[in-house]
């Protein structure tokens, strides 16, 4: 029984579903997402746009309620938003008017302004604060405006940010979208850096079926119309990752597989098909002398 | 030959970029132009004789004017009183404006109950509204305080709504997700990202103020640059009637300026880079 009870997954969702009732109909965002996170994983969720992912991340943070179904952390219901499940953006979520460092304490100054720090906890938070600012490479920039910084340094703010009050859940929303190929790989071993040291249980919204394998224990593919979980794939390779491993036999089969299924589920095939028949067909200069 | 000339790399962009940089001594210079040339068109058409003085003073008759205004009629009297109604207005306005604006901006069922009133209300033109303010304030400072009040209080509201609600979402829910509270959020969160927004506002309808101040001291005043305007047109007075609007522009100019130093010194993270 206590072996069970230590076991229990971090993240529980059961028969999740969202309706979003635009004019009556309702658009029925997830149905029937079942899904379990244990503690210090790092699932990955893909799937065609429009699929429900963010939404289904959202609910998670407690930004979005679910219209049925349960959502559990720790085995309790989630209610609302939680200094214990910290969350990432694509973009515009750091502060413009606050410097890095303030940014990056903003927690601290939310419960400062209540009274529940004592004076030692203050200097013990502006002690992680630094070691934060060391770990995401941001030593020069503590004193720096965000928009100073470039987009790959604003997203390590933000991470450095979300991860102070030591969240037990950190979710990112496509984090590294907005950034280029050689900035993401960086921010990728960065990340997982991150992922070792903090033991967070992290899940992790992208579009880029490579970069969910590179960092996730599990790929969770999501399907569209209605968004649903479609497969979920544990990935074949070991805890410590590497770039290498991105040329690994196994990772590219994977992805492939992986690339398969998003196209078949997306309904994206039938546009290939329709390109297809376009191509084979007359062509357009021609059909418009006809005209 | 040709070579070289298109192989040299480009050592300074065109004038005409899209959202182009030129220098800031360009800037000032070309400032400068679109202010004398058409001073000196007004000079060479009064000059010319081809319109009679009466429609058209030329610059020297205006300064004249001024400097007659300054030393014999107040000139100073009815600038200060002016300035007065306008700021006090313009403040009052501000004063409601912004908390209420905030307010519609952050929460839906204010908006909803104020937003298409406040709506209606800014479309009525305060100059309809003269006769009322009479009845109900009568021949006061305060009637002519009320005028430019109405002329801008609604506008303001519905701007400083839209520039609370132009704040990112992802910047409020990174606070919920960290435990704040929805006071904590207008706070911490709303007010500072809207600031710099609101301050351009602040900005904008003191322009509009002014804009109502010749409507406001239609209403039975005795002083003022409105006032004074008013009155040259009765004497036909057109030298003064130029005096009045260019120091209105003038001031204008000056609040205008301040505002934008204002807006430098107390956002500086916004002019970085
Ligand atoms: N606030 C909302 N109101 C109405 N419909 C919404 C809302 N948010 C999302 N939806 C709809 O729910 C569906 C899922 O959206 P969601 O943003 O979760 O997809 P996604 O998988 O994150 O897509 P993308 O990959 O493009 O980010 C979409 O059809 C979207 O239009
Ligand atoms: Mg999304």
């Amino acid at each position: 029984m206590a072996l069970s009870a230590v076991r229990a997954p971090k993240i529980q969702l059961r028969q999740v579903r969202k309706v979003f009732d635009a004019h009556e109909q309702g658009m029925v965002a997830l149905q029937n997402v079942d899904l379990d996170v244990s503690a210090n994983e790092f699932v990955t969720l893909v799937g065609a746009s429009g699929c429900g992912k963010s939404t289904l991340l959202r609910i998670i943070g407690g930004l979005e309620y679910a219209t049925r179904g349960d959502v559990l952390i720790d085995g309790h219901g989630v209610l609302g938003p939680g200094s214990d499940r910290a969350m990432v953006f694509q973009h515009y979520s750091l502060y413009p008017w606050l410097r890095v460092m303030e940014n990056i304490k903003f927690s601290r100054r939310l419960q400062a302004n209540r009274g529940e720090l004592t004076s030692s906890e203050v200097e013990a938070a502006s002690g992680r604060a630094d070691a934060l600012l060391n770990v995401m490479g941001l030593s020069n920039a503590a004193d720096k405006y965000p928009n100073q910084l470039s987009g790959g340094m604003q997203q390590r703010v933000a991470i450095a940010r979300a991860l102070l009050p030591r969240p037990q859940v950190l979710l990112m929303d496509e984090p590294f979208g907005a950034l280029d190929a050689q900035t993401r790989e960086v921010m990728h071993d960065l990340i997982l850096h991150v992922f070792k040291l903090e033991r967070a249980t992290i899940v992790f919204v992208t579009h880029d079926v490579e970069e969910a394998i590179y960092l996730g224990q599990r790929v969770v593919l999501m399907a569209p119309r209605p968004g649903r979980i479609d497969t979920i794939y544990r990935v074949p390779l070991p805890a410590q990752r590497h770039q290498d491993m991105k040329h690994a036999p196994e990772f590219l089969a994977l992805k492939r597989e992986i690339l398969q299924r998003i196209r078949e589920t997306s309904g994206m095939k039938t546009d290939l098909e329709l390109l297809e028949k376009l191509s084979h067909s007359v062509s357009i200069s021609s059909l418009r002398t006809q005209g | 030959m040709h070579n070289f000339s298109f192989s040299r790399p480009a050592r300074r962009p065109a004038w005409f970029a899209v959202r182009g940089q030129i220098g800031r001594r360009e800037y000032w210079m070309l400032a400068l132009v679109g202010l004398v040339v058409p001073l000196l068109l007004w000079w060479s058409l009064s000059a010319s004789g081809l319109v009679t003085k009466v429609f058209m003073p030329g610059p020297a008759d205006v300064w004249n004017r001024a400097v007659l205004w300054f030393r014999e009629d107040d000139l100073l009297g009815d600038i200060g009183i002016s300035v007065y109604r306008v700021v006090a207005a313009w403040g009052l306005s501000a004063l409601i404006a912004i908390p209420l604006g905030l307010a519609i901006g952050t929460y839906r069922p204010v908006q909803a109950l104020l937003e298409p009133l406040t709506d209606f209300i800014r479309y009525m033109p305060a100059v309809a509204f003269i006769p009322l303010v009479m009845l109900w304030i009568g021949i006061t400072e305060g009637s002519k305080i009320a005028i430019i009040w109405i002329g801008t209080f609604f506008q303001m509201v519905l701007m400083v709504a839209e520039d609370v609600r132009r704040v990112p979402m992802a910047q409020i829910e990174t606070a919920q997700t960290m435990g704040a509270r929805r006071s904590e959020i207008v706070s911490l969160v709303l007010l500072p990202a809207a600031k710099p927004a609101i301050l351009d506002t602040l900005r904008v309808t003191m322009g509009w103020a002014w804009t109502y101040l010749v409507v406001a001291e239609l209403v039975a005043a005795n002083s003022g640059l409105g006032y004074a305007i008013l009155r040259a047109q009765r004497f036909l007075q057109t030298d003064k009637i130029f005096a009045g609007i260019i120091i209105i522009g003038l001031i204008g100019l000056l609040l205008d300026q301040l505002f934008r130093a204002l807006h430098r010194k107390a956002f500086p993270w916004l002019y970085l880079r």
